[in-house]
């Protein structure tokens, strides 16, 4: 009983020790039971994908799924290269040139997925609604993209991305 | 506590009868079994990278034949210590059917990583014409799913002798030491010198035998190596915390008069 | 219930309108608990933190399982190989099944050893045997999701056991499977159906523990509580003494699922389901192997179906088999004798159960069968009316008094106060 003081000193200690080590093993235990949702090894490996554009006719497009999610090709005609090369930056919302998102200017590589909430915009198909600058328009709340992907009107906040993707021949590029 | 003593004591008396009684029947019901010594047993068990990549050529040169792997894909490899251009190479070598491409066929291209090991037969009835009715099982699980299973391939493996006169081995069959009943679908499958190792190693049967199997017992579960590691930090976490736990439970209870 | 006044003022605002805070400190600070449980008591926490666990970690486990018979093997597979740490989830819950068994098992011991089930908490026994008969079938359906041999097998000889119903039987499994084997229907019920029954199991513990806290724990020496002198407050006493209980558990826990996942499986469940050929040797998960023994023993199909459920309905109707008005095994030297008996009758069957039914193994089932009837038929209301029993001690503060040889044992054990 003498070390009274002391005796308490370890006791907080030991107990401080103890709930701090369950802290800790707790967290250990939750990152796990976090991370599992991550994608998965099969799903990450599948990320890349190559497409043939051989077969695509100027004012063509197609649409390929890469990640689960379309990615629109378009082999614009020189009227729509035109259009977007023209296009005045103090109209854009979202100001970007069209050379920076293009490799080659004829192929424009874009994801289809509407920068608002993630619907598809239409335009692909010939005889769909393009939108009032004849690139993309989305049904869902009416989002006008230009023929370079770009936003112009609409309540879509950016333009519409661009995948990573390389040419690994004239007619063959990798996307992812 | 003297009770608690007793009735796990006797819990685990029933659960060693239960596992002795399972490794009984396996033993009883199948042939000899050798016991080998492997690296990637123990809780410090790791795999030997150049024996599991032998074990893949052995793997590829003579099982893939009957064998598939349908849980593997190429980018598994990665783990045998194969770097990204080798892995590619390796899969491009494969043709695995795609498909259906734009006018409705299914077709044949290269593999990539991502594709899985393509398996030998179409399906398990295509399997069965091929070997005379006999389904050569896809190994990628094969190690887990035989008791004592790196010992039991192994033993397999290096079994096939001549049957003893007085037995009488049908058409077909063959006789295996290690098998129970004995008599195997499966010729034999090495007889030693049956690879050229790179790396200038062993090729006798019996080192083909134990690359192949190390080569197997990775595939059934490639995750060992990661989860005795993560084991071994669990465990030293969870045995400081025990002392620990138990001080601060003697300090808790220090003021309890009892009795 | 007490109200309480907290010192923090968003706590005392939200416990006015809300007292769950004033319902935790009830539960916790001031349910007074008998000082002298020994670790035997720490099992049933225990198993309330393993029923978590399974349930966490078999949400997980859905969200990439699929339900198909085409699908199942192969989407286990990727969890073990492709999620990111899915080999270690679904080894805590495959290894998490079994020692949740375990842990019941003990605890169940327990409660037969020390009369935890005579009044007043005859309720709080039956909930209890409840909640096994859904872990049961929750664990059963579980070993079927994986769609090996075993699950396949195991599958088909269970539902089986419906097929004894005279009459309406063979409707009965056929309604149980959905078509006329057990195929891809009968999965994907048992899979909804594995999904739901941990939630009716919490249900149950539930009103385990609401009936637990009318009365208190029982305690070693089986007497009531006397007063304030015999309690301490749960916290921090049991909640400190419970933890250092779980981190035992989680050592031996992680021993088995770091470096024995498979030890408690079968291999063939490593081998797809195959409806047209039968493993050489099916048996159960260890924890059904005294059941199984039971059902195998009796040379008659209904009749074995009838004697493993008996063998559960018979602790339901203990607290009426057993009369005798002590609890606890300490002061019954006879029934001490026979419990002791009877647990190694169990372990025996679990046992036989492994063992192929041939020769002495069915010799011996049917007497252990036997045995196990006996005890609780014959054995324990025979005791009840018979057997002198030691005297109780007072209190649970003073349990020397009447010079018991036990509850001297007990005392020496204690530390002295420093």
């Amino acid at each position: 009983m003498s070390e009274a003081t002391t005796d308490k000193g370890r006791r907080d200690f030991i107990v401080v020790a103890t709930n701090t080590m369950m802290a800790v093993g707790a967290a250990a235990v939750v990152y796990p039971l976090i991370d599992q949702m991550n994608p998965a090894a099969d799903t990450l490996a599948l990320a890349s994908i190559e497409v043939n554009i051989a077969g695509i006719t100027e004012g063509q497009a197609i649409t390929v799924k890469w990640r689960g999610k379309p990615v629109f090709i378009r082999h614009r005609t020189a009227d729509e290269i035109q259009t977007a090369a023209a296009a005045n930056m103090d109209d854009l919302r979202d100001p970007q040139v069209d050379g920076d998102r293009v490799q080659k200017p004829e192929l424009l590589v874009i994801e289809g997925i509407c920068t608002h909430l993630g619907c598809v915009p239409l335009g692909q198909k010939i005889g769909e609604v393009k939108g009032d600058y004849n690139g993309w328009f989305c049904p869902c709340h009416g989002s006008h993209y230009d023929t370079s992907g770009r936003i112009r009107k609409g309540p879509a906040p950016t333009n519409l991305g661009v995948p990573p993707y390389e040419f690994i021949s004239d007619s063959v590029i990798k996307i992812g | 506590m003297r009770k608690l003593n007793t009735l796990s004591l006797g819990l685990s008396l029933w659960l060693g009868m239960i596992m002795a009684t399972g490794s009984a029947l396996a033993a009883g019901a199948g042939g000899k079994i050798t016991e080998h010594d492997w690296s990637f047993s123990g809780p410090f068990g790791y795999f030997d990278q150049a024996s599991l990549q032998r074990g893949f050529q052995v793997y590829r040169e003579v099982c893939s034949g009957c064998h598939g792997l349908e849980f593997i894909s190429f980018r598994n490899f990665a783990e045998l210590g194969y770097n990204e251009d080798e892995i590619k190479a390796i899969a491009a070598e494969y043709e695995v059917v795609d498909g259906p491409n734009d006018e409705g066929e299914m077709f044949e291209r290269a593999a990539i990583p991502a594709d899985r090991y393509p398996s030998p037969f179409p399906n398990e009835n295509a399997a069965r014409a091929a070997n005379g009715g006999a389904y050569p099982p896809d190994l990628s699980l094969i190690v887990k799913a035989r008791p004592n299973g790196a010992n039991y391939i192994y033993s397999l493996l290096t079994s096939y002798t001549d049957a003893p006169s007085e037995m009488d081995v049908p058409e077909g069959m063959h006789y295996n030491e290690a098998y129970a009943g004995q008599m195997i679908a499966m010729a034999a499958p090495l007889y030693g010198e049956d690879v050229d190792y790179a790396d200038g190693s062993d090729t006798s049967i019996e080192a083909h035998a134990a690359d192949v199997v190390s080569f197997l017992a990775w595939a059934s579960e490639p995750e060992m190596e990661k989860r005795k590691r993560t084991g071994l930090a669990v465990l030293i976490f969870l045995s400081v915390m025990c002392v620990v736990s138990y001080k601060a439970k003697q300090y808790i209870w220090s003021d309890v008069k009892k009795a | 219930m007490q109200m309480q006044n907290f010192k923090n003022p968003v706590v005392n605002w939200i416990d006015h309108r809300l007292p769950v805070f004033s319902f935790m400190h009830h539960e916790l600070n001031e349910y007074p608990t008998p000082k002298n449980l020994s670790y035997l008591w720490n099992l049933g926490s225990l198993a309330g933190f393993a029923l978590v666990m399974m349930i966490a970690t078999g949400i997980i486990l859905a969200m990439h399982y699929t339900p198909h018979v085409d699908h199942a093997f192969a989407s286990v597979e990727r969890i073990m190989r492709d999620v990111n740490h899915g080999w270690l989830i679904r080894y805590i819950h495959m290894n998490g099944a079994s020692f949740f068994f375990i842990v019941v098992y003990i605890h169940i011991f327990r409660g037969l050893y020390y009369g935890s089930y005579k009044a007043p908490r005859e309720l709080l026994w039956i909930l209890g045997v409840m909640i096994l008969l859904l872990m049961m079938a929750t664990a059963f359906m579980g070993y079927v999701l994986p769609w090996g041999q075993m699950s396949f097998w195991g599958a088909t000889v269970i539902t089986n056991l419906f097929s004894a119903i005279p009459f309406i039987g063979e409707s009965i499994v056929v309604w149980l499977w959905g078509g006329f084997s057990v195929d891809n229907p009968t999965l994907s019920r048992f899979f909804a159906l594995h999904y739901l029954m941990p939630f009716m199991i919490v249900g149950v513990v539930l009103l385990h523990i609401i009936a637990l806290h009318r009365f208190g724990s029982n305690n070693p020496l089986g007497i009531d509580v006397s007063g304030k002198q015999d309690t301490i407050p749960f916290h921090p006493y049991y909640t400190s003494k419970d933890l250092f209980g779980l981190v035992v558990f989680l050592t031996i826990f992680a021993s088995a699922v770091f470096f024995y996942p498979n030890f408690l499986g079968h291999p063939d469940n490593y081998i797809p389901a195959n409806p047209l050929q039968t493993p050489a040797h099916i048996v159960p998960e260890w924890y059904f192997l005294p059941f199984y023994a039971i059902l195998r023993a009796i040379p008659d199909k209904l009749g074995g179906v009838l004697f493993m459920f008996g063998a559960i309905a018979v602790l339901f109707v203990l607290p009426w088999l057993d009369k005798s008005p002590v609890r606890s095994g300490r002061f019954r030297p006879i029934f001490k004798v026979f419990f002791w008996l009877l647990f190694a009758d169990c372990i025996l069957l679990g046992y036989l159960g492994a063992k192929p039914a041939e020769g002495i193994y069915v010799v011996l089932s049917r007497l252990a069968t036997a045995w196990y009837f006996f005890h609780f038929l014959l054995v324990l209301p025979v005791l009840s009316l018979i057997e002198r029993t030691r005297p109780l001690p007072q209190s649970i503060s003073a349990p020397i008094i009447g010079g018991m040889a036990m509850a001297g044992a007990a005392a020496k054990r204690e530390k002295p106060d420093a």
